[in-house]
């Protein structure tokens, strides 16, 4: 309990017959950058606003530092930043107003406040923009200007809803390792929602898979994968080139990887093997890559490649978001 | 962690900072100008070393935004330049006015908001044309436009309680309206008094002053409302489309379907007298809800002392009555009712788009 600094029990919320979040239960740790994943209406955003006491769950209990989030929200939102999923500024406010503005409402005075700011504004990179009505400012620069209008009151925790929406891929590395600097500098704990999961796996120190308003899965990526695949068997995928054949005999290439089939179904462990032109997926019940590599070889085969398939992050959503129907 | 012991220090030096602020220097500064500080936004900000509560930072922000926005400043000079023009017939007017009847001469000075040499309206029904307007421009985008820019669930992340921005809102554009209808009153007094010499009596004045309320509660009345419908309805267009419509059907509409009324329930020729008091009864109830016909009505009957009933009176209660003018404290009797209903019709408003707010789910755009 005492190193958690966000801890949802069995947290449910409602509308109507309509289920976004069901009986979740999380616990994050302090300093610890925590990626919610899942695909669009999964309940992420709901998840994130009963964090902050935005929207009362139906039932259950968030605490965010110890704190009631549904009873003390005041109190929680002192200390938790929030970047909503479309973040706006007062357009015809400058960067460096919008950024007062917000520190104001956390009882800043108000050269305080533009102290902070100034300094904020130019750790973000916008220093040169700081004068420039917020209405002017690119999308990217908008998302930086959020990642400074939510550290100007020195939060605890901060909680970005989907931060990396809209902004190119470079602009997505910069911003991301902006926010594992700017966390990791000041001890922040982060909490960030996203279905794009690459970027996600960039920083995260651990992730939670959200399908359904569920949290089906969390750990780190490798115990995730481990804990998802665990009854799968290895599988290895190899590249066969033909030496001393004609390819644009289709018969010879058939009949050749017949015959690598059978040699490869010999070694003990292989359970299935199949092939698609020269690459060959061979499922094993355990890690048999060096006698695989070795029975090709000797059988005068020519072997372009091996690798042993690690299940990434990407076969973990594709299996759970992007298979639909199969997860229950 | 170092991070536990990094925010304590924070933590304590914040405590610190806020105590040292409470000082009685820092006091001190702070009485010496809480009215010029209006005045002069940039400077105050300059100087300001104090912490405000997050409350009046969201109204000093939502006044500064009014004052600065195209919106107010058209409609304050369109209400300037009638305010003037009204004053300018009322001086023509006011001699005639002031030769046609003696015996209320003392009540000269009033002449100045309700006379009228007939090419203009006088001031009192100016206000109650263009107070609408100006209450409905003033709410219509007050929430909508803050959750299209996507400000709102920013602004509420914030540790504020989420009615603050609502009241916040609403406390300012009052403010407005308030400054600027004490200064259009004072500065028709003033003309008034400067052109043509006739001083205002306390009573005038105070009269002056209770109409001046009842303008601010009646634009705060379409204000409310138009607040209301920028709650409810999430494009601004839609939400100023309502406030204009309610507004027409109020001015021109309501007045029509009345009179359909009255025309089927006029009473027969050998009707009694009673049937007749009750089918005007009647006719003067429908009329007397509407806010217009409410501000109307108070107004008249406080700008013009003379007034002695709103309603029929009859023969009996005209006889043994002295044809003077009512004093404020009857006057304001007699329309307290107008009062309250003009009243009761912002607070509904206003408790119903606050509800509909608290109740309101905040998301991002």
């Amino acid at each position: 309990m005492d190193g958690n600094i966000i801890e949802l029990i069995d947290l449910t919320k409602e509308y109507g017959s309509f289920t976004a979040v069901n009986h979740l239960s999380l616990a994050i740790g302090k300093g610890e950058i925590f990626g919610l994943l899942g695909p669009n209406g999964a309940g992420k955003s709901t998840t994130i606003l009963m964090m902050l006491g935005l929207t009362e769950p139906t039932s259950g209990s968030v605490t965010v530092c110890g704190i009631d989030s549904t009873t003390n929200p005041i109190e929680v939102k002192k200390r938790v930043g929030y970047m909503p999923e479309d973040l706006g500024f007062y357009d015809d406010y400058t960067g460096l107003e919008n950024l007062i503005y917000t520190a104001r409402l956390n009882r800043m005075s108000y050269n305080e406040a533009r102290k902070s700011a100034e300094n904020l504004i130019g750790r973000v990179g916008l220093a040169d923009s700081a004068s420039k009505k917020a209405g002017k400012y690119s999308r990217g620069m908008r998302q930086r200007l959020g990642l400074a209008d939510i550290l100007i009151k020195n939060p605890e925790v901060i909680i970005l809803d989907e931060p990396t929406l809209g902004i190119d891929p470079k602009g997505v590395n910069e911003f991301l390792d902006l926010i594992v600097r700017l966390s990791k500098e000041e001890g922040h704990t982060v909490l960030l929602s996203s279905h794009h999961l690459y970027q996600v796996q960039q920083v995260c120190d651990r992730v939670g898979l959200f399908v359904e308003g569920k949290l089906i899965a969390e750990g780190d990526i490798s115990t995730l994968s481990r804990k998802l695949f665990s009854n799968e068997p290895f599988i290895i995928e190899a590249g066969i080139s033909f030496p001393g054949h004609n390819l644009s005999d289709s018969s010879v290439i058939t009949s050749e990887a017949g015959r690598v089939k059978e040699i490869l179904q010999k070694i003990d462990g292989v359970i299935t093997v199949s092939m698609e032109n020269n690459d060959m997926s061979i499922d094993c019940s355990r890690d048999v890559t060096g006698d695989i590599a070795k029975a090709i070889i000797e059988s005068g085969f020519g072997l372009s490649y091996l690798t042993k398939k690690e299940f990434g992050l990407n076969d973990i959503y594709n299996r759970y978001f992007g298979g639909g129907e199969d997860h229950d | 962690m170092i991070s536990i012991t990094a925010i304590l220090e924070e933590v304590k030096i914040m405590i610190d900072n806020a105590i040292k602020l409470q000082d009685p220097v820092e006091n001190r500064h702070m009485k010496k100008k809480p009215l010029s500080g209006f005045l002069n936004f940039q400077r105050k900000f300059k100087k300001d070393d104090r912490i405000m509560h997050p409350f009046s930072v969201l109204v000093n922000k939502e006044i500064s935004d009014h004052v600065r926005s195209w919106r107010f400043i058209i409609l304050l000079s369109i209400i300037t330049l009638t305010c003037l023009g009204s004053v300018y017939t009322a001086l023509q007017g006011i001699g005639k006015a002031a030769n046609a009847n003696e015996s209320v001469n003392s009540f000269l000075f009033l002449k100045l908001f309700t006379v009228s040499d007939g090419t203009l309206p006088p001031f009192f029904v100016f206000i109650s044309f263009l107070g609408p307007l100006l209450g409905i421009s003033m709410g219509f985008d007050a929430i909508n436009s803050e959750h299209n820019k996507g400000t709102l669930s920013r602004v509420l992340a914030q540790p504020i309680h989420r009615d603050y921005l609502i009241n916040a809102k609403f406390v300012a554009a009052l403010y407005v309206i308030s400054v600027m209808f004490f200064s259009l009153g004072f500065l028709v007094m003033g003309l008034g008094l400067i052109i043509t010499g006739i001083l205002p009596s306390a009573e005038e004045f105070l009269r002056v002053v209770s109409f001046i309320f009842l303008s601010i509660i009646y634009v705060s009345f379409w204000l409310n409302l138009s607040i209301l419908f920028s709650v409810r309805f999430r494009q601004p267009a839609t939400s100023a489309l309502a406030g204009i419509a309610v507004w027409l059907f109020f001015t021109v509409f309501y007045s029509i379907i009345v009179s359909v009324i009255a025309k089927a329930a006029t009473p027969s020729v050998t009707a009694t007298t009673q049937q007749v008091i009750n089918y005007n009864k009647l006719i003067m109830d429908l009329f007397s809800i509407l806010p217009s016909q409410m501000f109307s009505d108070a107004t008249t009957t406080l700008l013009v002392p003379t007034v002695r009933s709103l309603g029929p009176l009859t023969m009996e209660q005209v006889i043994g009555t002295i044809p003077s003018p009512l004093p404020l404290g009857q006057s304001l009797l007699l329309v307290w009712s107008q009062i309250t209903g003009l009243i009761a019709a912002t607070t509904l408003c206003f408790v119903l788009s606050y509800v509909s707010f608290m109740r309101r789910e905040i998301r991002s755009r």
